[in-house]
């Protein structure tokens, strides 16, 4: 039965596998002479976005520009530059819009901060929460001696 | 105190909703150039009409004019080529094209059937003009001045409403200058 259920899980999982190689093979298609540009050629495609498919990085996207793109791209790595050069380049060409992670500046604070001021007034509620519900309990009962005593004659009546 | 604390959450969902809902009516696909105020990249293509002719960004010197990215395999150029022809023949707007990634053949055609709305036209079969204008789909239409620099850009057909709302008040701005 175990045997038969892992032969079933790899099954399932071998085209994951391809296509896992299949993403790798820009390599074959853009050879770069050291695994460090390598590295950052793959980086690049990732972090740079298609201006016509809107949602796709460079990489995934099919779309002719997106090609240039990645042309481009592959040109500047060959020649050295730096993962900061080939960015701004591209933003130079099609504004600040094609980089997945724009800088930090008056127009995106609230992208970046948003998260944060999220997380900063989630935790202000929960410890306001907190303290209500345990507000006035000292950890003693709260029953009056008087209570107490009309308690324990209910449960007695109850029991008889 | 309490009370209005009460109320808090209301208060932010609407002034969410409103920020959202203004969002709403924005197109996405149109991206600020970041060309604007910049001169036209450098370049050096041939003439369309003759291949020998080397043209630079110095074509576009001495006068307000259209740079307008156009290719014979794009079918919303075919809809604006009415509107060109329009633009060039009765309002006199000189309109130099962009012809990107195409055919010199098939281009040249496409003029001889269609009408030859430009002044004269870039040929660009690689696109690399196009790729350093920041051009991510054609038609594109951009406006530039005197100097050489670029002055707006419109993502997408030209159409009378288009050049009556949007390009004509910055030409002519431009023109006056």
């Amino acid at each position: 039965m175990k045997t038969l259920l892992i032969t079933l899980m790899l099954a399932l999982l071998a085209p994951l596998a391809q296509a896992q190689a299949g993403s790798d093979g820009s390599a074959d298609m853009y050879p770069l002479e050291s695994a460090e540009r390598q590295e950052r050629f793959r980086t690049l495609l990732n972090e740079l976005r298609c201006p016509k498919c809107q949602n796709q990085n460079i990489a995934d996207s099919d779309a002719p520009i997106a090609e240039d793109m990645r042309n481009e791209v592959y040109r500047m790595v060959q020649e050295g530059a730096d993962e900061q050069t080939v960015v701004d380049a591209m933003i130079e060409r099609f504004g600040e819009f094609v980089h997945y992670k724009p800088a930090f500046d008056a127009r995106t604070a609230l992208l970046w901060l948003l998260p944060l001021i999220v997380v900063v007034v989630g935790v202000i509620v929960v410890i306001v929460i907190v303290r209500r519900s345990g507000r006035g309990d000292d950890g003693t009962p709260e029953l009056t001696e008087d209570q107490r005593r009309q308690a324990d004659e209910m449960l007695r009546r109850q029991s008889q | 105190m309490k009370r209005i604390l009460m109320f808090l959450p209301v208060l932010v969902a609407v002034a969410f909703g409103i920020f959202l809902y203004a969002g709403l009516g924005e197109d996405p696909q149109e991206l600020e150039s970041a060309l604007i105020g910049k001169p036209v990249p450098a370049f050096e293509l041939s003439a369309l009409r003759n291949p020998d002719r080397i043209l630079t960004p110095e074509v576009f010197r001495g006068q307000v004019s259209l740079l307008n990215v156009w290719g014979t395999w794009c079918p919303a150029c075919r809809d604006e080529h009415d509107d060109l022809m329009w633009l060039a023949e009765d309002k006199n707007i000189p309109i130099i094209g962009l012809n990107y990634k195409d055919n010199r053949d098939a281009a040249l055609r496409w003029l001889k059937d269609l009408g030859d709305p430009y002044q004269l036209n870039l040929f660009d079969p690689q696109g690399t003009l196009g790729f350093d204008l920041g051009v991510y789909g054609a038609p594109e239409t951009y406006i530039i001045d005197k100097q050489g620099i670029v002055r707006y850009r419109h993502v997408g057909v030209v159409n009378p409403e288009v050049w009556e709302e949007k390009l004509e008040p910055v030409f002519r701005q431009y023109q006056e200058e």
